[in-house]
């Protein structure tokens, strides 16, 4: 366990220190990308926290990731009008701006509800099905139906939200200017300080009794409940835990990206966070940062180089992953044990029961 | 009083739509417990084989009979290719649901992309015969020919599907195996076929789905998307596991979502179907018809 657990440490070190370094070494284009990715990094963290941990699969964290992104947008769009209307606005024929807009042009009041609004919205969707016991494959088809909600809901209101254009045009955060590479600078090194202080935060909960009852829950809830703990509330603190983090890295994304529309918030992106999740080796904290960073950064290397190549590309390796290595990159490292022990199996003859799964038995 | 028929004739039709979607992942979904993400892009090369029947057609003079034989290459196409997925990546999946999604979504990727490599990237549409043109007038209330005839569709793949459940070797097979692996296995019942065929029968009805569609829309590479979830929501609505739960999931939401669409618009339609959804598995979790079983964990 202890081995385990420092073996994660290096990793996350790893990947923080070239993080840190990389803005001397590279362009100020790339670095605004790694940014990008560092707040794709931090969604896959809340993802594992939930997924990985809770053992509940969410395909709409897009959802969450989205509500902290229009919050921030609102907020900058309103900076970037300077007390008049924002443009989307003024073409569909507003003369004054909706009331529930006039708040976010406070700072203060924006940031609060990056946070607040995916942890009300989660704690609404979380109380509904986890009580319920709506659990396992039927909540992970409610949460993909949500994503498309938002979206839909987004692009249908057209006049308060931008529609399918989403939010853009933004100039200014507090005062500094979005442009200048001193504000993209400052930005990325406040992503990267959010990613690892939710890392230590996620690891300080996952060795603590709660993150212990969370495992408990992914391994078998009847027995948490049966024991005393009302795993309903566990759920929906974590879905909200999650929810959280989403919101943060949506808010950091728009401020460095300065665009938010729909279909970064739909059902493909969402899904695509928990393939990045997947990939990098769910349950492990180290392992989705690791993903996350790793497949976007190929996927700008290859829509640059060979757009046509990265669906096959991501879809194939999404397929050998899944089916071969099933802790993600994270596990590379216990590959030569499993081949040996695999190949052991079957000079010794003993004949594998794929066939009888967990289901076998099941009336 | 004529908008309120042709209301319900929408939503019977959105209905039928939806069935036809998701009947075949009652069977993979229901039955087999695989999350097929790929389901769309079955009902996509569906579209593409009738499209591609359709261009050879096109010059003969007996185009109307384009149709029959789309809908039997669609199924065709969609089910054999159903089976070489079965065979190469599905069978290691059983029982590990979560893989599976992952998996059939890295699956679809590779399809929508072959497809917009094969077929280019623009949208294309075929052409309806002239029989299927025009619409039935009844009073003043105009029901599309086209509609019509995917209903009928609709209900006789229903039947086909009844009968080949429960009224054949075949169907009690796949029942037995679906319900209990290993007592089916020790009875005798090849598991491994078992499993290729009823995976294969799920694609290759979303193949027949995806035939259908090509005569209300334009045929593209997103095809499949704009109905899967939809489709896994008839599914979770009607009940996992029972197939003729799911007839009454897509009339739930597809009555439900056209009467919505028309009181309010389409978005808030949508919006409005999905809490009715929420507040409806609050009293019933495992959807409207729950499939028994005594064991605790599922």
């Amino acid at each position: 366990m202890t081995k385990k657990k420092s073996y994660t440490w290096v990793v996350a070190a790893v990947v923080f220190v070239v993080l840190a370094v990389l803005p001397f070494v590279l362009p100020m284009f790339r670095v605004s990308l790694i940014a990008k990715y560092m707040c794709f990094a931090i969604v896959a963290l809340g993802l594992d926290m939930i997924w990985g941990y809770t053992g509940i699969m969410s395909l709409g964290h897009g959802v969450y990731f989205g509500l902290g992104a229009y919050v921030m947008a609102m907020y900058l769009k309103l900076e970037a009008s300077g007390g008049g209307l924002p443009d989307f606005m003024t073409w569909s024929g507003f003369d004054s701006l909706p009331f529930w807009w006039v708040p976010f042009g406070n700072a203060g009041f924006a940031f609060a509800m990056v946070v607040v609004v995916p942890v009300l919205v989660a704690v609404v969707i979380g109380l509904l099905t986890f009580l319920n016991r709506i659990r396992g494959v039927y909540f992970t088809i409610l949460s993909q139906a949500l994503a498309m909600i938002l979206s839909v809901l987004l692009i249908g209101c057209q006049q308060y939200t931008g529609g399918s254009n989403g939010l853009t045009d933004f100039d200014t955060l507090l005062g500094f200017s979005l442009d200048a590479s001193s504000t993209k600078l400052a930005l990325y090194y406040a992503t990267l300080a959010v990613l690892i202080a939710l890392f230590c935060l996620c690891t300080f909960l996952v060795g603590r009794r709660v993150g212990k009852i969370l495992i408990a829950i992914r391994d078998s809830e009847n027995r948490v409940r049966f024991t005393g703990y009302n795993t309903a509330f566990f759920k929906v603190f974590v879905y909200a835990l999650s929810a959280a983090i989403a919101g943060i890295a949506g808010a950091l994304y728009v401020s460095q990206v300065g665009i938010i529309t729909p279909s970064d918030v739909a059902v493909s992106p969402s899904i695509e966070m928990i393939i990045w999740v997947a990939i990098g080796g769910k349950g492990t904290l180290a392992g989705p940062i690791l993903g996350a960073l790793l497949v976007n950064g190929v996927k700008t290397f290859a829509s640059e180089s060979f757009p046509d190549l990265w669906s096959y590309g991501l879809g194939l390796v999404c397929v050998l992953v899944i089916l071969f290595l099933p802790g993600g990159l994270m596990s590379i490292k216990d590959v030569p044990a499993r081949f040996r022990a695999w190949r052991q199996a079957k000079s010794g003859g003993a004949v594998p029961t794929p066939e009888l799964g967990e289901e076998g038995g099941q009336a | 009083m004529e908008t309120i028929l042709m209301q319900v004739f929408n939503g019977i039709s959105l209905s039928s739509i939806l069935l036809l979607a998701a009947i075949g992942l009652a069977i993979t979904f229901g039955l087999m417990g695989v999350i097929n993400m790929a389901h769309g892009e079955f009902m996509m090369i569906g579209a593409y084989t009738a499209y591609v029947v359709q261009n050879l057609f096109k010059d003969s003079p007996a185009f109307g009979a384009y149709v029959p034989v789309a809908i039997v290459a669609s199924f065709v196409v969609a089910a054999a290719l159903g089976l070489v997925l079965e065979k190469l990546v599905i069978c290691r999946l059983y029982g590990r649901t979560e893989d599976s999604l992952l998996v059939t979504w890295g699956v679809s990727l590779i399809l929508q992309q072959a497809a917009r490599n094969i077929f280019g990237a623009s949208n294309v549409g075929v052409e309806v015969p002239e029989y299927m043109m025009g619409s039935l007038q009844i009073g003043g209330v105009y029901l599309p020919y086209t509609r019509i005839w995917i209903l009928v569709i609709a209900i006789v793949s229903l039947v086909a599907v009844y009968v080949l459940m429960f009224r054949t070797r075949w169907g009690r097979n796949i029942r037995a195996v679906m319900q209990n692996r290993q007592m089916a296995s020790s009875l005798g019942v090849n598991t491994r076929r078992v499993d290729g065929v009823t995976f294969a029968f799920g694609c290759g009805l979303a193949g027949l789905a995806g035939c259908t569609l090509t005569w209300i829309g334009l045929i593209g590479s997103g095809l499949g998307q704009n109905y899967i979830v939809n489709a896994f929501m008839t599914v979770v609505v009607g009940g996992v596991g029972s197939i003729f739960g799911s007839v009454f999931g897509a009339g739930f939401i597809g009555i439900g979502q056209s009467a919505f669409e028309f009181l309010t618009d389409a978005s808030m339609g949508q919006v409005l179907i999905f809490v009715c959804i929420v507040i409806l598995l609050q009293f019933k979790p495992k959807g409207l018809f729950e499939t028994h079983n005594r064991s605790l964990e599922d």
